[in-house]
C-alpha cells in the first residue's frame, strides 16, 4: 500500500485545476445573459440561439467539416502506405529523402508550411479555396497518421503476413486480409487525429485558403481579435462538448476492445 | 499492389508539396520585389530554355537577407522569439513536473484516467484553449476581480496584452507536451532505488536529486525540446494574448505577408526561422536515438 502523500496530491490538484479552470469558465460565461462577457446577469442560451441564426459560422462550420473529412480521409490513406513503406519496404534508392520528408512536417512551423504551399499554389496558378486548403491539410496530416500507423507495425508479428502469403495469398489480399484488422485501430486513431488537426487549424488555412472559403477557425480568430465575445464562448462550449463526448467514448471503446482481446488470449491459450 | 505504386504515391505528394514549396520559398527569398502580382521577380520563364536559366539565376541574390540584418527589427524579433520560448519552456517543466510526478505516483488504476485527462485538453481546439485566457488576464476579468475581491490589489493588473500573458498561454497549451513524456520516464522508474538511496543515508531530497531526477533526464529532455521547438514560430498566442510590443517572429512573417505583401521578405524570415531550428530539431533526434539505443 502506498503512503498517501500530500506533495503529490497538492500538485496533481492544482496542476489539473490550471489544465481545466479556463475551460469551465468559458463554458459557464456562455451561459451569462449579459453582454459584457465579465459581467455574470443571470442564466440564459440566448448566445447559442444567436449562433444558430448566425449564417456566416453555420457556412464556416460546414467548410471546416468537409474539408476535415475530405483531408483526414486522403491522409489516412496515404500515411498508411508511408507507415507500410517506412516499415515494410526495405531499402530503395531516395529512402533518406522519404523519412525525412515524413518527419519534417511534424517539427516545421505552421507559417512557413502555410506560407511555403501558397507560394506554390499561387505558382502553378491553382484557385484558392476548399481544394487547396484540403491538399494541404492532407500533406501535413499523413505525417502523423504515418507515424501512428508505423509504431503499430513495427509491434506486430511479420511471421503472420508471411503465412498468409504461404498459403497463396496474394500480397495485396495478405494486406487486405491480415495486416489491416490488426492495425485496424492505429488506422482509426490516425484518421480522428488527421481530422481533429484539420479542424483546429488556423495559420496553414488562412494562409492556403481565397476569398471563397472561410473556416470556423479562421471565423473564430477574426471574431476575437477584438475582444472576447459571447457568440464564440457559446460556439466554444459546442467544440469542447463535442471533443469531450468523442474521446471518453473512444477511451471506453478501447477498454472494451482490450478487455475483449484478452479473454480471446486466454480462450486461445486454454485450447491448444 | 505492385511495390513501387505503393512508394511512389506517398513519395510523390510529399515531394510536389511539401519539397517543391520549399525550393519555392528559398527561390523567392533571393528573388527583388515587384509590384505586379504576383509582387516579385525575377519569374523562371520555361520558355526561354537554357538562356532564360542563366539569366533567371543572375538575378537571383542575397539582398533580402542584407535587408533583414539591416533592419533591427527583425534580429529583435529572432532574439526575443528565442528569449520567449526558452523562459516559457523552463517555466513549462517547471508546472509539468510535479503534475508528472505526481501522475506516476498515483495508484496504479488512477493512472489511465489521469492520463486522459492530461491529453483530453490537447484534443480540444488550440485557438479556444487560448482564447479562454482573454476572458480571464484583460483588466476587467475574472483574475483582477478575484484578486481585488481578496484585497490582494486595488488597481486591476495590466496581464492582456503583455510578455506574461505570452508565458501563461505558451504554458498553458504545451503542458501536455511537457508532462507525457516525463511521465513515461518516471512511471518506468524502479521505486527500489529510492529506497535504497534512503536506506544509504541520502535525505528525500537529494534522493531525489540524485537518484529520480537523472533517471527522468531523457523524459525532461523530449519534454523541452517538444515544447521549445513549436514555441519559436508561435503566431496565435502573441497575435491573442501578446501586446503590440510582444516581437514574435511568426507573427513577424504573418504581418511582412498579410500586411506588407512583402513576399520576398517574407520567404527571407522563413528560411532563417528554419535554420535556426535546424540546431534544436537535430538534437532533439539525437537525444531520442540515444534514449532508444539505451532501451534496445
Amino acid at each position: 500500500m502506498r503512503r498517501f502523500s500530500w506533495f503529490n496530491a497538492t500538485s496533481l490538484t492544482l496542476g489539473f485545476a490550471f489544465l481545466y479552470l479556463p475551460m469551465v469558465i468559458l463554458v459557464i460565461y456562455s451561459f451569462n445573459a449579459s453582454k459584457l462577457v465579465t459581467v455574470w446577469a443571470g442564466f440564459s442560451t440566448r448566445w447559442y440561439g444567436e449562433l444558430i441564426r448566425n449564417e456566416e459560422f453555420l457556412d464556416a462550420a460546414w467548410v471546416t467539416l468537409k474539408v476535415a473529412f475530405f483531408s483526414s480521409t486522403l491522409a489516412t490513406i496515404l500515411g498508411t502506405m508511408a507507415a507500410y513503406v517506412l516499415v515494410r519496404a526495405g531499402r530503395f534508392s531516395g529512402r533518406t529523402l522519404f523519412s525525412g520528408m515524413i518527419y519534417a512536417p511534424l517539427v516545421m512551423p505552421e507559417v512557413i508550411t502555410g506560407l511555403s504551399l501558397l507560394l506554390l499554389f499561387i505558382g502553378i496558378g491553382l484557385d484558392r479555396g476548399v481544394l487547396t486548403i484540403v491538399l494541404a491539410h492532407t500533406t501535413f496530416s499523413m505525417c502523423y497518421v504515418s507515424v501512428v500507423v508505423s509504431s503499430r507495425l513495427t509491434s506486430f508479428d511479420r511471421s503472420l503476413e508471411e503465412a498468409a502469403l504461404d498459403l497463396g495469398c496474394s500480397p495485396f489480399d495478405a494486406f487486405r486480409l491480415v495486416t489491416l484488422p490488426i492495425i485496424a485501430p492505429a488506422v482509426i486513431s490516425g484518421w480522428l487525429l488527421a481530422f481533429t488537426l484539420s479542424l483546429d487549424d488556423l495559420v496553414i488555412a488562412s494562409f492556403t485558403t481565397g476569398p471563397s472559403a472561410t473556416t470556423l477557425p479562421i471565423k473564430i480568430f477574426s471574431a476575437v481579435r477584438l475582444g472576447v465575445s459571447p457568440e464564440i464562448n457559446a460556439l466554444s462550449t459546442i467544440m469542447i462538448g463535442i471533443v469531450t463526448v468523442g474521446v471518453i467514448t473512444a477511451s471506453l471503446i478501447s477498454k472494451r476492445a482490450a478487455v475483449a482481446q484478452a479473454r480471446d488470449e486466454q480462450a486461445a491459450a486454454r485450447t491448444t | 499492389m505492385r511495390r513501387w505504386v505503393l512508394i511512389a504515391l506517398p513519395y510523390a505528394w510529399l515531394l510536389a508539396l511539401f519539397l517543391a514549396p520549399f525550393i519555392i520559398v528559398l527561390k523567392i527569398s533571393l528573388s527583388d520585389i515587384a509590384l505586379a502580382r504576383p509582387p516579385y521577380m525575377p519569374q523562371l520563364d520555361f520558355g526561354a530554355g537554357l538562356a532564360g536559366l542563366r539569366e533567371f539565376f543572375a538575378a537571383l541574390d542575397f539582398e533580402n537577407f542584407w535587408f533583414l540584418t539591416t533592419d533591427d527589427l527583425y534580429w529583435k524579433a529572432y532574439l526575443s522569439s528565442l528569449q520567449i520560448a526558452v523562459v516559457s519552456t523552463f517555466l513549462t517543466l517547471l508546472v509539468g513536473y510535479p503534475i508528472a510526478y505526481g501522475m506516476a505516483r498515483s495508484a496504479q488504476e488512477w493512472r489511465p484516467t489521469l492520463l486522459m485527462l492530461v491529453i483530453l485538453p490537447f484534443w480540444t481546439s488550440f485557438l479556444i484553449r487560448v482564447y479562454a485566457w482573454m476572458g480571464i488576464l484583460s483588466t476587467e476579468g475574472l483574475l483582477n476581480q478575484f484578486l481585488i475581491g481578496l484585497g490582494l490589489v486595488s488597481d486591476p493588473l495590466t496581464i492582456l496584452n503583455t510578455n506574461t500573458a505570452v508565458y501563461i498561454g505558451i504554458v498553458y497549451t504545451y503542458l501536455p507536451f511537457m508532462i507525457l513524456p516525463i511521465y513515461a520516464a518516471l512511471e518506468k522508474m524502479d521505486e527500489s532505488l529510492l529506497e535504497a538511496a534512503e536506506d544509504l543515508g541520502c535525505s528525500k531530497f537529494s534522493a531525489f536529486w540524485l537518484v529520480t531526477i537523472p533517471l527522468s533526464r531523457n523524459g525532461i529532455i523530449a519534454g523541452c525540446f517538444l515544447v521549445f521547438i513549436p514555441a519559436i514560430g508561435e503566431f496565435v498566442i502573441p497575435s491573442l494574448l501578446g501586446g503590440s510590443d510582444t516581437l514574435m517572429i511568426g507573427k513577424v512573417l504573418w504581418e511582412e505577408f498579410f500586411s506588407n505583401r512583402d513576399w520576398p521578405v517574407a520567404s527571407a524570415v522563413a528560411v532563417v526561422l528554419l535554420l535556426i531550428l535546424i540546431v534544436p530539431i537535430v538534437l532533439f533526434q539525437r537525444n531520442e536515438q540515444k534514449a532508444r539505443e539505451a532501451e534496445g
